[in-house]
């Protein structure tokens, strides 16, 4: 557990946060490995968690029929994967395949809800925090609806 | 007020008129993506070294079709041979691209200011391009690559739409196999059975690109909108405004201050840039009357 406290406590996400938070959330969350080619969900399931990428990386995928597998975003290295866990209807929107081995951090949602009902500014952290990195998200999205680097006729 | 980089014109070295085109017979065309082609020129009378800064561009001239301002995408230490990349968009590019091994090209140049290679040693060097944008940046990796022990840590981020419309893929492998270079490319979307890389904008690869804030160079070149969020990012990782450098695109035709077509607030692109300093334009970045 210590040793989850510490890696929790040093990554970006979490910082500036309370520790005694930081002794909460650790208490929702394992170490986990995934190897390459592995879900680690898929679109439809209960969001029952979220992931801390800690080393790897991991596509985003939506399914076409016709097309098949296409790739939406990649997430590696220190991101956070899975914000369904906290908005209704918790369901996961896509799938998530491990690209290379990967390890994370998984944290139990139900156990995280849980622990933000009891301790509400615990909760309001934690929303401000996610909704940094769903803004993130939208802004890259709608970069690139924009097609920037499409071609445009002018010459 | 508005401060180029490089104010004074570097055109015509050679004293011949900036208007005339001279002769350049094709000697190669490489297909880099279905719409996007690479043509290595030499000249037709003479056997003139095309001396060139990176950064800079020519107007190449497809006799009977049009004009067009293109980016010199070749190695500065090899002047030669004129190189550069073409996109296949409007209808003298269009021409451009469809040219065959022996005709005539017309070349006028090189124009414009050149990438701050100098003013940039001792720096780390951040190079973020985007779609095509890549092309005018290559004779400036070329240099840094020629010049290495004289710079600081080297990381280029390149986007593009998908894995088809990466340039210099053959490049893009031999310089991320080495180790002083940091090489991080992403798409906007791909099928996992063509790509293994990160999918997503560009501007994401920045904060995991290693470099000291406070010494460092970032070049950018792509869709201005890209380069906006670029710069944003930047700041956020504290590099200043002065060590952000930006190449702009305007309609350019006379590439000597004349016309005024690519006129940007109280500068001209073709004689003033291509490349500014950010600090230099921020009051006019963006500005949509201009």
């Amino acid at each position: 557990m210590e040793k989850l406290e510490r890696l929790l406590a040093e990554h970006p996400f979490f910082k500036d946060l309370d520790p005694r938070y930081i002794q909460l959330i650790a208490g929702c969350a394992s170490e986990v490995t995934f190897k390459a080619g592995e879900f680690v969900f898929r679109e439809g399931d209960l969001a029952t968690h979220f992931w801390l990428i800690r080393q790897g990386k991991v596509s985003l995928e939506i399914f076409a029929p016709g097309r098949g597998p296409i790739m939406l975003e990649t997430l590696m290295d220190g991101d956070v994967m899975g914000w369904s866990w906290i908005v209704e209807p918790f369901k996961k929107q896509y799938d998530a395949r491990a690209l290379d081995l990967t390890r994370a951090i998984v944290f139990d949602a139900m156990c995280i809800r849980g622990k933000c009902e009891e301790e509400p500014k615990l909760g309001y952290e934690l929303f401000k925090r996610f909704s940094q990195i769903i803004g993130e998200r939208l802004q890259a999205t709608r970069m690139r609806l924009l097609d920037l680097y499409g071609a445009h006729a002018d010459a | 007020m508005v401060l180029t980089l490089m104010p004074k014109m570097i055109a015509t070295a050679d004293g011949i008129d900036p208007m005339l085109p001279r002769p350049y017979r094709v000697q190669r065309v490489r297909r880099e993506t279905y719409d996007t082609f690479t043509l290595e020129l030499e000249p037709l009378r003479d056997a003139v070294e095309f001396s060139f800064a990176p950064g800079q561009f020519n107007m190449l001239y497809r006799f009977g079709v049009g004009e067009v301002p293109i980016s010199i995408s070749g190695d500065p230490g090899q002047p030669k041979t004129l190189i550069h990349t073409v996109r296949a968009v409007g209808a003298t590019t269009k021409a451009i691209c469809k040219m065959k091994r022996g005709q005539i090209l017309g070349v006028r140049g090189p124009f414009g200011s050149p990438w701050p290679m100098e003013e940039s040693t001792g720096n780390d060097v951040m190079i973020v391009a985007g779609g095509i944008g890549l092309a005018p940046l290559r004779p400036a990796i070329y240099h840094l690559l020629a010049h290495r022990g004289q710079y600081g840590r080297i990381a280029l981020l390149y986007g593009a739409r998908t894995p088809k419309d990466l340039l210099y893929t053959r490049e893009l492998e031999q310089w991320r196999g080495r180790f002083d270079l940091q090489v991080e490319v992403t798409v906007d979307s791909a099928k996992p059975e063509e790509w293994r890389g990160p999918v997503g904008v560009v501007t994401a690869l920045i904060p995991r690109a290693a470099f000291d804030p406070l010494h460092t160079t970032a070049l950018v070149v792509g869709p201005e909108i890209m380069m906006r969020f670029t710069v944003l990012e930047l700041q956020k990782c504290d590099v200043r405004d002065d060590q952000i450098v930006l190449s702009m695109e305007r309609n350019m035709k006379c590439a000597i201050g004349f016309c005024g077509h690519c006129q940007y607030g109280p500068t001209f692109i073709c004689k003033d840039g291509p490349v500014f300093r950010y600090d230099c334009i921020k009051e006019l970045f963006g500005k949509r009357e201009i």
